[in-house]
């Protein structure tokens, strides 16, 4: 362990850390000591480390830049095994004991890296090189591309499940109040006292903003006391404030339409690991009647020759790590500048001992006070000088500096070299626009500043402080309290008229904008100028990116990846627009910016996810008589949601073996299905059956009281939509069933023809699937079954004839009986109160022992069913199938309209020789045809071959000692009797073509 | 002025003046007062209608008109899965086609367009499921076109990393595999054939909005745009989303909803999935690019719109249904997420046909999937402009369709549409 070789002295720069307080870390294998309060960057910086890592393309060496999200270069991967996280920024990875952090694509290490080779060739390897070249010979580009995706890439995916779990909140609020700066607190305070419900979050860990770290907060007076004396106070009072919910810790990533906000709060990201049951971040989505941002600004860096090398950083983020951390950049420190901002910085650094090597300032006449106190304190100002280069393998000693000519298109005179171990650079700040932004905020170019500001909005929003181009402390301050006040007004609340927190305006001198600090050489001669730092891109390629045509900032960003990276080009973004409106002799306000898109920083997949993962993925549904069918050994299968039995084994059986006694018992005993899952809905008003008759393709008015019926629902094309028995209850009072998998899709078809096609219709719909317990007993004794458990209905074929339903007490169990059949077998739906599905079932089962009662699955229904020729909406039908097609032209009505009639005479859909349901035969009965097999008239050796439709149920009926299937063939009906082929991958399979009934065909067998 | 021709050679030779003599890829001309042909739109789909119109057709006398900037609709917003892998016999050979043209798209261009067949699969996670599997999969394998099934055991050992245990929700059964099928960088995909075709001599105007067609009794006679009238006898719409808007112009209601339709990407990661990744029970699709970015879509959002904008829920579910999948994703952070606007027709079909109004011919509808049409939309799209008739592979999605109900109804392979 080493120690903190750049700690500065607790006197001069005590900072926000606990220096009683050493904690433990290892960074690239080696052990480091920091201290609670320190980020990973910090305490690195404290130990005098700054290589953290590699560029994406060339693989330069690479220091940290700036102390924030903005950070593009200090990306870790942190932590091992299953808590591993790749792409941390190190500026925002909090310190904890035992954190184990390391550098990211690089190989073997980050000192030596072999990807480095790539640097040398970066001649050849210009902006969208890879466009121009890997075309030769054709199919090599898979081989190039695995070359470059191995060295593509940053840090690791952890290699198992994330062991932590994430929770999702939902919040309203009056003004939630994004960034806790002055002009964050302020507003919050504002909004607080008027009474209004405030959030108030800032991705940081303590609250504050630049009166933690900047020069020009830290030192200053607020309302006649410290700031951060003030900062504390308010914070105080606000955390005092029931209504008032301070996030700290939580970056506000999306703001989207109707002022709908995302929050990701990192609940225990600064701690080795969760607490148990603790969240590891939380998503907050909130709904605010008003927002403030208070987002601040991001200062850029300077565009100059080799500005990447390790230790040249933001001059406000050397600062920060001196005032906030108590840590040095360096020992001699060059500060290299456009305005006034970074002079404070060196001010600050040079109070708290840090040496400062000297201020290159590009501005010529650079007068003011911040100026004149640097003079004062001996720190030599080279005023209208430029830096043209840098020197340092993997750290920055040097720097080159040459006098500005006057345009500042070029430089001239001596060549001074300044020796340095740090570069503090400043090009400005730039206000932080992104959430503005993606609220759709329109922004307004400030050409004496070279900034966007925010300009116009609809959303419900005010913008505050430094985001609104404020910079001194007293106006962020006052813009602050007057939006927090308004925010508040606004949402319905009064605002006590109260001043606003005070402080000293500091105007500053004008800043000089220079896009690219020229060098000695022409640019992209010799050195880079970078604009983008993580992905490699220079002031050269954008003029290349230009030259070749991809002017609009759209193109340069798509075809420079400028921008692209993690950072999202917090840095370099408005650099790039600078150049390229300076390369197109263009105005940068007209040449537009890009796109700020969600999230404002990387947010993690868990935390986006929550709970909806696992076991949790999906709600499993499962029906009364559940607990009965996992006792007797039953095999589920997913139906939709619902866990329905497939079929029964019993040992040893295999699933054929257990379907083949099932459907047996189901023709010659009385068999028992579990029917629950069909969907359900309670329909009722009025103009129920007027809706019904609209709805489905068959008749319903007339459908007595007590009476069923079967209907097709079509979609407006015509197409089968689903199915179903719909029962009448009362003269405006219905019970339909749907399929399982339909259920919901039915009830919104038929709530969406009820609201907004037909208002003038009286009639309501409810879902009762959950409501009721079915159990479907089919076969021979079914009569005698139910006779037994007693019903108190009059089971005579002709008191409770096919297609009726009856009430009664089935056990003892208030019951609706339906005498419907899915099998062609005698059969009755025993609809129970869900809450009675188990002891009916029992009673059932207890009573049905005396006729070999079976239980049977879905598999066996199917094949019943398709015994019978039944269809199953969904596996014979798949939205291209009308209810002619099947063969059921007897249920289409020719008096009534309903939904898809007029679609059915379209020339296409009235075709006869469409696809049309048949039986299939197999001429080896034992052969059963695979489901989903495609059907031919004329087999060829190879494909391609004609088909005429597909095999969509297939199954071995025990009952007939045979194979059977459905298919839907091009004209079938036409080709009964006829030979057709089904050509599998391996083989193929004669078949003949039939009606699709098998057994029963006259419907003998449903009344028992 | 013919473009110099991109190789290894000339960026070497380049390297030597600092890249300094690279020309533009395409020139910016002003437009001229008429054309024979005028594309609207400049995404993938009218570049390519324009490139093969003077590539096959010779007919070079066309202009593209842009709104904005080339590929700024969905060509550069999709997840650029490329397949062919349909279940109707027209669009397996549409999209078979186009396909065929994606595998020498690169020499063609004399661009890299990274297509990159690694292979596509499909996941099965009911029966249901793998019943419309073997259904597809023979459907395809019978139109002459590669396509397998496999078994969960050779999904786990084609895709380590996703999660195979029969434990989960919804376990992996299964899945088709297009070893053919990939991915392919979109914005090379416009920047391509904008430069191929204005080689050819075509004028390639960004910029530049139709407000308006003019017509004179059943025919065109050109465009209002946004920089002045531009005459042509004969105007191909290729808008995507914004096909209904240019419809109305010329007074004409297409059958097409516009709806937002989102994707996102993952921070960059070393490579760990090689293939592309489909479940449409899961609702959810994976794809690694180049870069390490994992490339993640799903499906729409269920509002109409032409605000490129969608909400958040969708994007909840997605990562949800990705994290399913990939129980390992859920440490990684999603970068930045858009939206696009998908043209989607009611049989999740394209069509590419004239219409009732003379000269005026529609490319649309191609919904969430026809990036990887591009260069066969364009190719017979570009047939039909120039010949006044479909050409035999896109004879069936013409508009009269829709009241014919001659209906290729592709819903099941647009699930997860892409
Ligand atoms: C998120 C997302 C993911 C997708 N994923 C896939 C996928 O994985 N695989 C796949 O195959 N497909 C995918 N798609 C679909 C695919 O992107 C599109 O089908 C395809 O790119 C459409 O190409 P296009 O050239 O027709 O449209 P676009 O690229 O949208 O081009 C239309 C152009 O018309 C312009 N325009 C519109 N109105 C006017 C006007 N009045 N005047 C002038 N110009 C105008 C627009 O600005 C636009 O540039 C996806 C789509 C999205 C949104």
């Amino acid at each position: 362990m080493s120690e903190q070789s750049h700690r500065l002295d607790a006197a001069a720069a005590p900072g926000r850390i606990d220096r009683g307080h050493p904690l433990r870390f290892v960074f690239n294998g080696r052990g480091y000591e920091g201290f609670a309060g320190d980020t990973l960057a910090s305490a690195l910086i404290a130990n005098g480390v700054h290589l953290v890592g590699r560029s994406f393309k060339y693989h330069r060496p690479r220091g940290i830049v700036g102390s924030g999200s903005e950070e593009p270069n200090a990306l870790v991967q942190l932590r091992t095994g299953e808590r591993t996280e790749p792409n941390v920024r190190a500026t925002q990875a909090e310190l904890f004991d035992g954190l184990i952090a390391s550098s990211q694509n690089c190989w073997p290490s980050v000192g030596f890296d072999l990807g480095a080779i790539n640097d040398m060739a970066s001649r050849i390897l210009p902006a969208g090189f890879y466009y121009k070249t890997f075309m030769w010979p054709p199919s090599a580009w898979m081989f190039y591309e695995g070359l470059i995706r191995r060295a593509a890439g940053l840090g690791r995916a952890p290699d198992d499940p994330d062991p932590d779990r994430y929770e999702k909140r939902f919040a309203h609020c009056d003004v939630l109040v994004v960034g806790a700066g002055p002009a964050g607190l302020a507003a919050a305070l504002a909004a607080a006292r008027a009474g209004a419900r405030v959030v108030l979050c800032d991705e940081q860990a303590e609250m504050g903003g630049q009166l933690l770290a900047h020069p020009r907060g830290v030192g200053a007076v607020i309302d006649g006391r410290p700031a951060l004396d003030w900062a504390s106070a308010a914070l105080g009072e606000l955390a005092s404030n029931k209504d008032v919910t301070l996030l700290p810790r939580t970056t506000c990533f999306g703001y989207y339409d109707h002022n709908a906000l995302a929050l990701a709060e990192r609940v225990a990201d600064h701690v080795a690991k969760p607490r148990q049951f603790q969240p590891r971040q939380r998503l907050w989505k909130l709904r605010a009647r008003r927002v403030v941002l208070a987002t601040g600004a991001i200062e850029r860096p300077l565009v100059f020759r080799d500005n990447d090398r390790p230790g040249i950083m933001l001059a406000g983020s050397a600062a920060a790590y001196g005032m906030r951390y108590g840590a040095a950049v360096g020992r001699r420190v060059l500060v290299f500048t456009n305005n006034d901002s970074a002079y404070r910085a060196a001010l600050a650094l040079f109070d708290a001992g840090v040496g400062i090597a000297g201020i290159v300032d590009l501005r010529p006449a650079a007068s003011g006070k911040p100026v004149e106190d640097a003079r004062a304190r001996g720190i030599e100002v080279l005023a209208g000088w430029a830096l043209t280069a840098t020197d340092g393998p993997s750290k920055v000693r040097a720097a080159l500096a040459m006098q500005l000519d006057e345009a500042g298109a070029g430089v001239q005179g001596p060549i001074r070299r300044i020796e340095c171990d740090a570069i503090a650079m400043s090009g400005g700040w730039n206000p932080a626009v992104h959430l503005y932004s993606q609220a759709r905020g329109k922004l307004r170019y400030d050409g004496a500043q070279g900034i966007f500001l925010p300009g116009r909005t609809e959303q419900a929003l005010a913008v505050a402080g430094s985001c609104n181009g404020a910079w001194s402390l007293g106006a962020c301050l006052a813009e602050g309290a007057a939006a927090g006040a308004a925010a508040a007004e606004a949402a319905g609340f009064t605002a006590a008229s109260a001043p606003a927190p005070a402080a000293a305006e500091e105007n500053d001198s004008p800043a000089r904008l220079l896009w690219v600090v020229p060098s000695d050489r022409p640019l992209g001669e010799g050195g880079k100028h970078f604009v983008d730092f993580q992905n490699d891109v220079t002031a050269a390629d954008i003029g290349l990116a230009v030259r070749e045509g991809y002017k609009s900032v759209e193109h340069l960003k798509r075809y420079t990846t400028s921008g692209m990276g993690t950072d999202q080009g917090k840095l370099g973004n408005v650099h790039a627009l600078g150049i390229l409106a300076e390369v197109t002799a263009a105005e940068p306000g007209a040449v537009g910016t890009t796109t700020f898109r969600p999230p404002y920083t990387p947010v993690g997949f868990g935390t986006l996810a929550g709970r909806d993962v696992g076991a949790l993925a999906d709600p499993v549904r499962t029906t009364a008589m559940h607990g009965w069918h996992v006792a007797a050994g039953a095999v589920f299968e997913d139906v939709g949601q619902w866990k329905r039995p497939h079929y029964y084994p019993r040992p040893g059986e295999s699933l054929h073996d257990a379907v083949n006694r099932e459907v047996k018992a189901a023709r010659t005993g009385v068999g028992i299905l579990d029917a629950s899952t069909l969907g359900k809905i309670d329909i009722q008003g009025p103009d129920a059956a007027e809706f019904l008759n609209r709805i489905y393709t068959n008749a319903w008015t007339k459908l007595e009281i007590g009476r069923a019926r079967y209907g097709f629902m079509c979609r407006e094309d015509g197409m089968v939509f689903d199915d179903g028995v719909t029962t009448r209850l009362a003269a405006g009072h219905f019970h339909m069933t749907t399929t399982t998998g339909g259920a919901a899709r039915v009830l919104s078809w038929l709530e969406e023809w009820a609201q907004t096609e037909w208002p003038e219709l009286r009639v309501y719909m409810t879902s009762v699937t959950e409501q009721w317990a079915v159990a479907a007993i089919a076969g021979p004794h079914a009569r005698a079954l139910l006779a037994k458990v007693g019903t108190g209905i009059d089971l005579d074929a002709k008191a409770f004839p096919f297609m009726a339903m009856r009430e009664g007490n089935v056990a003892g169990i208030p019951a609706r009986v339906f005498r419907i059949s899915f099998t062609g077998e005698l059969s009755y739906e025993i609809n129970v109160p869900a809450r009675y599905g188990m002891a009916l079932w029992q009673a059932l089962m207890a009573a049905g022992a005396e006729f070999g009662i079976t239980p049977y699955g879905t598999e066996a229904m199917h094949v019943l069913r398709a015994e019978k020729g039944f269809v199953i909406v969904g596996q014979d039908t798949d939205g291209t199938v009308t209810p002619i097609d099947l063969g059921m032209d007897w249920i289409v009505s020719k008096a009534k309209d309903f939904i898809g009639k007029r679609s059915l005479s379209r020339a296409d859909t009235a075709r006869g020789d469409r696809k049309q349901l048949v039986g299939l035969l197999t001429d080896d009965p034992r052969v059963v045809l695979p489901e989903g097999g495609q059907i031919v008239a004329e087999l060829k050796p190879e494909p391609p071959m004609a088909m005429l439709g597909h095999v969509t149920s297939s199954y071995f009926s025990a009952n007939l000692d045979r194979s059977i299937a459905l298919a839907l063939v091009r004209n079938g009906r036409q080709r009964i009797g006829a030979a057709l082929h089904v050509p599998l991958a391996d083989r193929n399979i004669r078949v003949k073509v039939v009606e699709p009934k098998f057994i029963d065909p006259e419907g003998r067998r449903q009344d028992g | 002025m013919p473009a110099a021709r991109y190789s290894i050679f000339s960026l070497l030779r380049n390297a030597a003046t600092y890249h300094r003599e690279w020309q533009a890829a395409w020139r910016s001309p002003d437009p001229k007062p008429a054309y024979d042909v005028i594309i609207v739109g400049g995404g993938g789909h009218g570049l390519a209608t324009a490139y093969y119109l003077a590539k096959e057709h010779r007919i070079s006398n066309v202009a593209v008109l842009e709104k904005g900037w080339l590929g700024g609709g969905n060509t550069g917003r999709n997840t650029t899965i490329v397949r062919s892998n349909y279940l109707w016999d027209e669009s397996a050979h549409l999209y078979e086609h186009s396909l065929k043209l994606w595998e020498s798209l690169s020499q063609e261009l004399n661009f890299n367009v990274m297509f990159s067949p690694r292979g596509v699969l499909n996941l099965a996670h009911n029966l249901h499921d793998l019943r419309e599997l073997q259904r597809r999969v023979n459907a395809i394998r019978l139109n002459g076109i590669d396509s397998e099934i496999l078994t969960t055991a050779q999904v786990k050992a084609m895709v380590p990393i996703l999660n195979c245990s029969p434990n989960i929700r919804y376990p992996v059964l299964g899945a088709s595999l297009q070893r053919r099928g990939g991915v392919a960088r979109h914005d090379a995909v416009a920047w391509g054939f904008a430069r191929g075709a204005d080689a050819l001599g075509v004028d390639i105007i960004q910029n530049c909005e139709v407000t308006g067609i003019r017509r004179e009794g059943d025919r065109v006679v050109g465009v209002e745009t946004t920089r002045g009238f531009i005459g042509a006898a004969k105007i191909g719409c290729v808008a995507a989303g914004h096909s209904s808007v240019l419809a109305s112009m010329a007074g004409l209601r297409l059958p097409i909803e516009s709806h937002p339709l989102q994707a996102l990407v993952s921070e960059p990661i070393k490579p760990i999935l090689h293939t592309v990744v489909m479940s449409a029970a899961v609702h959810v699709y994976v794809s690694q690019s180049d870069k390490g970015e994992l490339v993640i879509g799903a499906g729409i959002d269920a509002f109409n719109s032409y605000a490129q904008r969608g909400s958040l829920p969708i994007i909840e579910e997605i990562m949800a249904s990705a994290c399913v999948l990939f129980p390992m994703f859920s440490r990684l952070k999603m970068l930045r997420s858009w939206a696009g606007i998908v043209d989607v027709c009611p049989d999740a079909s394209p069509i590419i046909s004239g219409t009732p109004v003379k000269g005026l011919y529609f490319n649309c509808g191609w919904g969430t999937g026809g990036f990887k049409a591009t260069p066969g939309s364009g190719w017979v799209f570009a047939h039909t402009l120039a010949q006044d008739r479909p050409h035999p592979l896109n004879a069936a999605f013409s508009l009269e369709r829709f009241t014919s109900g001659a209906l290729i109804d592709e819903h099941g392979a647009a699930a997860v549409a892409h």
